[in-house]
């Protein structure tokens, strides 16, 4: 070996320690990873060295940890309360490469959690903030942001990590992994699975799963562990209030649109203080007119933004937790399949294996079945894709194919087809011309493929 | 006009609607006292930040082992700093980086030596947390908080398994916040201000509209009062008499003139509601066994106010209360035109404030007979107890001392969980053997890859004269033994992370008394994702 060549080497890496240790701003991003004695010893415990309890098909190699720090590609979905904490830990268990999705901008109620942000830097895009805090204070981590939307590369991850605040979003990333599986001959390739960790947290409950698309339950297949949302019957809000918050919800749903207070055509804006400020005034007045208590302005605000309370603490659990197995994935067994959180009182987990569901909407591949006769409305269709349980649809679109030609049955999302179209929610099944057997094509924004039914009629 | 709220309240926002504005008070005014800047202790440390603002904890960085690790605390002012674990780095490092705004300090000493030398350092702080220490130093620490009473967090990360400890002598909950609260209906002993208002109603010569929008809480009362008039004052007791009695109430609807029945919603929820409406209005045990506990019944001048309440609540049952607890004073939501609901709704408060007002007669008694001024607990408080009456947890941890005295360990639980040979008690016991492993050899077993073999059967001895001394007649595997020498006493950063919300959290509980703490040890397998909490 070539003393100098090797002294050179040693001197420099010194030289990167010192410099390290007297100025903590690291120029980060772009690639160039610095090491030091004993940086990843941590993780290098776990990957080799073997273990009684370790994946059967593991072995103990240097390889692992040369993948992912080199070249395992992880892509985070959500960069508010748990994507912060999940990038975070992520650079700091050795990954290098990645890539955060985020359109949201910095708000000053994220500070109590979302800890990449400060309040400097409210207004700003989250995935911008995220990536140049990691970047300029882990050394060698590049993390590439995204704060717009993007959903055409997918493809290029090793694992997709999520900490999304909305279960349509959730739907729509499980569709766009499942419409990238390969099937040969029927046969799942298993190359084309990229898994998916979920999290999700609530206050002091929270979830973490783990989903191998076309092997595992996805999403849809637990859509009913998902509780529909609460709205209020319209007669409570409009005529008889009981709660602070029908007085409150009249004056958003009803009074807004009717006052008009900022201007025609002005939204109500939960995060502007102004209109808040606002709902409040006039959702005091209405509650007075029934004797009602209760209205704050802090009421009102979480009831017109559906705001849910949020700590640092649950994010972090849930973080530590569904990025495990993204380590753990390496050597272990991964978590099989879903683990639930809660320290209301004490610490409770629970983990389970949720089951797939054999006629799942969105990856069993079998079409899904509408049973409805032929009297039937197709209100009444429409009102079964959204209150079902196990579909849960938004908005969804219906077109079939009727005498070869494809006719648009119902579509909400644009104005002038909703309203050439709403005529046909009150014609019968056979009236709009449909037969037994039928395929109906429905679009919606929970799914990122059109859904193909069959209409089954029943006497 | 735009509210101006504080951009306090603006950023606590999302925290504030679990705890409200007096649970955040606590956290600020709190002093917590966080030992050792490992990955877990700062992960921790972020964690109780976030929330709190201006924060005076005070960090103690123990002698380095010569590792050096790169470990990111975001704190909430402007500066985020690296803390590492290398003495000469640290203090450079927090010296540029902490400023007076976080109010944090940091003492580098080895708490050995504080223990040494002014063991009294601790008493001032609302709680400690101990990380990655030693078992001698733990003991010796414990000892000393238990003495002071002051509450005592033990966190250990060790390999791909999180381990807790709580130390709190007596800490008690009035807020819960319990998941599945039953309502607290009273119809089964309606008290006279709701029985009259259940006699304003009569459902027989009702118009439709109002006979639709009569709240079901009425619906369900005058059917029972019925029921009880025909089956001699019994109320329905099994399933078969449960389903008779919604089938009563199923008639009372309104039907039309074709002798179809009405849609009428506010049936169908009493209907519904019929398993709730009929749970007995009773003490809960746990409460029961409060009330019956050493200290409610010897009041003291130092009694906490927690008893002293919970005392005039004993009185009160035995007196106004006829057996039972202060009203709740709140009731669902349900279908109903609003002046029926708000009218019933302000049966139940103002119910739920004479009883308040008459548990505070009871209070202001007590005080005078234990000499203190009245004043001493205020009405709000009061209120806050009698509402939360049903819910009211005190935890009670034992000693560390008591835990690894052989004379008072309890070999019961560890046995009865190692009954199961892969519990996570198994974990508990590993890593007792591997404290044991550390006094006897001043190191971990496996740090280094040429130990991992050797360390085996060296961590195997440690194991059985653990078992001995404590006459534990339990199977260890050997695959534990070996994984926790492969373990190599390593920090990884996931568990850290998952460890650090825990134990904040359970900071947050112990500071704010709200929420209920873990009893007393909690452990968490990364490996399989599981956990479990033993009391020991």
């Amino acid at each position: 070996m070539n003393l100098l060549l090797f002294s050179l080497f040693r001197e420099k890496k010194r030289r990167r320690v010192v410099e390290l240790t007297e100025k903590m701003v690291v120029d980060g991003g772009t690639g160039t990873r610095c090491e030091w004695e004993g940086r990843w010893n941590h993780v290098r415990k776990f990957l080799e060295r073997s273990g009684p309890f370790t994946h059967p098909d593991f072995e103990a190699s240097t390889e692992s940890l040369q993948f992912m720090l080199d070249t395992c590609k992880i892509l985070v979905i959500g960069a508010g309360g748990l994507g912060c904490e999940l990038l975070k830990d992520l650079a700091l268990s050795g990954f290098c490469n990645i890539h955060v999705v985020d359109m949201d901008t910095i708000d000053v109620s994220n500070l109590n959690r979302q800890f990449l942000f400060r309040p400097k830097d409210v207004g700003r895009p989250k995935a911008d903030v995220a990536a140049e805090f990691i970047n300029s204070r882990i050394p060698g981590c590049c993390v590439v942001p995204y704060p717009f939307e993007s959903n055409a590369f997918c493809v290029e991850f090793h694992i997709i990590v999520c900490g999304l605040d909305s279960i349509v979003a959730r739907r729509w990333m499980n569709g766009m992994l499942l419409s990238l599986l390969v099937y040969e001959d029927g046969v799942l390739d298993p190359s084309s699975i990229i898994p998916l960790i979920d999290g999700g947290t609530e206050g002091f409950k929270g979830n973490a799963r783990v989903i191998l698309p076309g092997m595992t339950a996805c999403i849809d297949c637990t859509l009913e562990l998902y509780p529909p949302q609460i709205n209020f019957p319209m007669c409570t809000i409009a005529s008889m209030p009981r709660l602070p918050e029908h007085c409150i919800e009249y004056v958003r749903i009803l009074l807004w649109p009717k006052e008009k207070p900022f201007g025609d055509g002005v939204g109500l804006d939960g995060d502007d203080p102004d209109h808040i400020q606002w709902v409040y005034q006039k959702s005091l007045e209405r509650a007075a007119e029934f004797s009602i208590t209760g209205v704050t302005y802090r009421l009102t605000q979480g009831v017109v933004k559906r705001i849910i309370p949020a700590v640092a603490s649950t994010n972090a659990v849930i973080a530590g937790k569904g990025q495990n197995p993204g380590i753990v994935k390496f050597a272990y067994i991964p978590l099989n399949n879903y683990m639930v959180f809660n320290d209301v009182d004490g610490l409770y987990t629970y983990t389970f294996e949720a089951e797939r569901k054999e006629n799942c909407s969105a990856c069993s591949q079998v079409p899904q079945d509408l049973h409805f006769s032929p009297s039937s409305k197709l209100q009444e269709v429409l009102d079964y894709l959204t209150e079902s349980a196990s579909l849960q649809m938004k908005s969804p679109a219906i077109t079939a194919t009727v005498e070869g030609k494809n006719k648009t049955l119902y579509l909400q999302s644009v104005a002038s087809i909703e309203q050439r179209t709403r005529p046909n929610l009150s014609k019968t099944l056979k009236e709009l011309g449909l037969s037994d057997g039928q395929e109906l094509a429905i679009a919606d924004v929970t799914t990122p493929q059109t859904m193909l039914f069959r209409l089954s009629f029943t006497s | 006009m735009a509210a101006t709220k504080t951009s306090k309240e603006q950023r606590y926002d999302r925290q504030l609607r679990l705890w409200g504005d007096h649970g955040q008070e606590a956290l600020e005014n709190a002093h917590v006292c966080l030992i050792n800047a490992t990955a877990t202790g700062t992960e921790t440390l972020k964690n109780l930040v976030l929330p709190g603002d201006k924060p005076t904890y005070l960090i103690i960085i123990q002698g380095s082992v010569g590792k050096m690790y790169l470990h990111v605390i975001f704190n909430s002012s402007e500066h985020c700093f690296f803390m590492l674990q290398n003495r000469a780095q640290a203090a450079t490092e927090l010296l540029q980086e902490l400023n007076s705004d976080v109010s944090g300090n940091f003492v580098e000493e080895n708490p050995d030596k504080l223990l040494d030398n002014d063991p009294e350092f601790f008493h001032r702080f609302t709680l400690v947390i101990g990380v990655q220490l030693p078992e001698s130093t733990c003991l010796r620490l414990g000892s000393v908080l238990w003495s002071a009473s002051v509450p005592f967090l033990v966190c250990k990360t060790y390999g791909l398994i999180g381990y807790m400890r709580l130390v709190v002598k007596e800490h008690t909950v009035i807020e819960s916040h319990p998941d599945n609260a039953l309502e607290d209906l009273r119809l089964d002993q309606p008290f006279a201000e709701l029985k009259s208002h259940i006699q304003s109603y009569d459902l027989e010569s009702m118009e439709k509209k109002d006979h639709s929008h009569t709240p079901w809480i009425i619906i369900v009362a005058k059917y029972l009062e019925k029921w009880l008039s025909e089956h001699n004052s019994q109320p329905p007791k099994n399933y078969k008499e449960k389903e008779a009695f919604r089938q009563l109430i199923r008639q009372g609807i309104l039907k039309n003139d074709n002798d179809v029945p009405e849609d009428e919603e506010n049936f169908e929820e009493a209907v519904k509601n019929v398993n709730t409406a009929l749970n007995p209005t009773k003490i809960p045990t746990a409460v029961e066994d409060l009330i019956n506990s050493e200290q409610c019944s010897n009041i003291t001048s130092q009694s906490a106010s927690f008893w002293v309440m919970l005392r005039a609540i004993k009185e009160f049952i035995q007196s106004e209360g006829n057996g039972s607890l202060p009203v709740r004073g709140t009731i669902p939501d349900m279908i109903a035109d609003s002046q029926k609901f708000i009218n019933l709704q302000n049966v139940y408060r103002e119910k739920a404030m004479q009883d308040a007002a008459a548990v505070s007669k009871h209070v202001e008694c007590i005080l005078q007979s234990v000499g203190k001024p009245p004043e001493s607990i205020s009405e709000k408080d009061i209120r806050l107890f009698c509402k939360n009456a049903s819910f009211l947890r005190v935890v009670c941890c034992r000693s560390l001392a008591e835990e690894y005295s052989v004379d008072s360990v309890n070999k019961d639980e560890i046995t009865s969980y190692m009954d199961s040979p892969d519990s996570e008690m198994v974990l508990y016991l590993m890593l007792r053997a591997v404290d044991r492993f550390y006094q006897q050899h001043s190191r971990y077993p496996g740090v280094y890859n040429y130990q991992v073999e050797e360390d085996i059967s060296k961590l195997k001895l440690c194991v059985n004269s653990l078992l001995q001394e404590y006459s534990l007649n339990v199977n260890i595997k050997d695959d534990y033994i070996h994984e926790f020498c492969r373990y190599g006493a390593a920090e990884p950063h996931t568990v850290a992370a998952f460890l650090g919300g825990s134990a904040a959290q359970e900071v947050i509980k112990i500071i704010s008394h709200q929420f209920v703490p873990f009893n007393n040890t909690f452990i968490y397998n990364a490996m399989s994702q599981t956990s479990a909490t033993f009391q020991l």
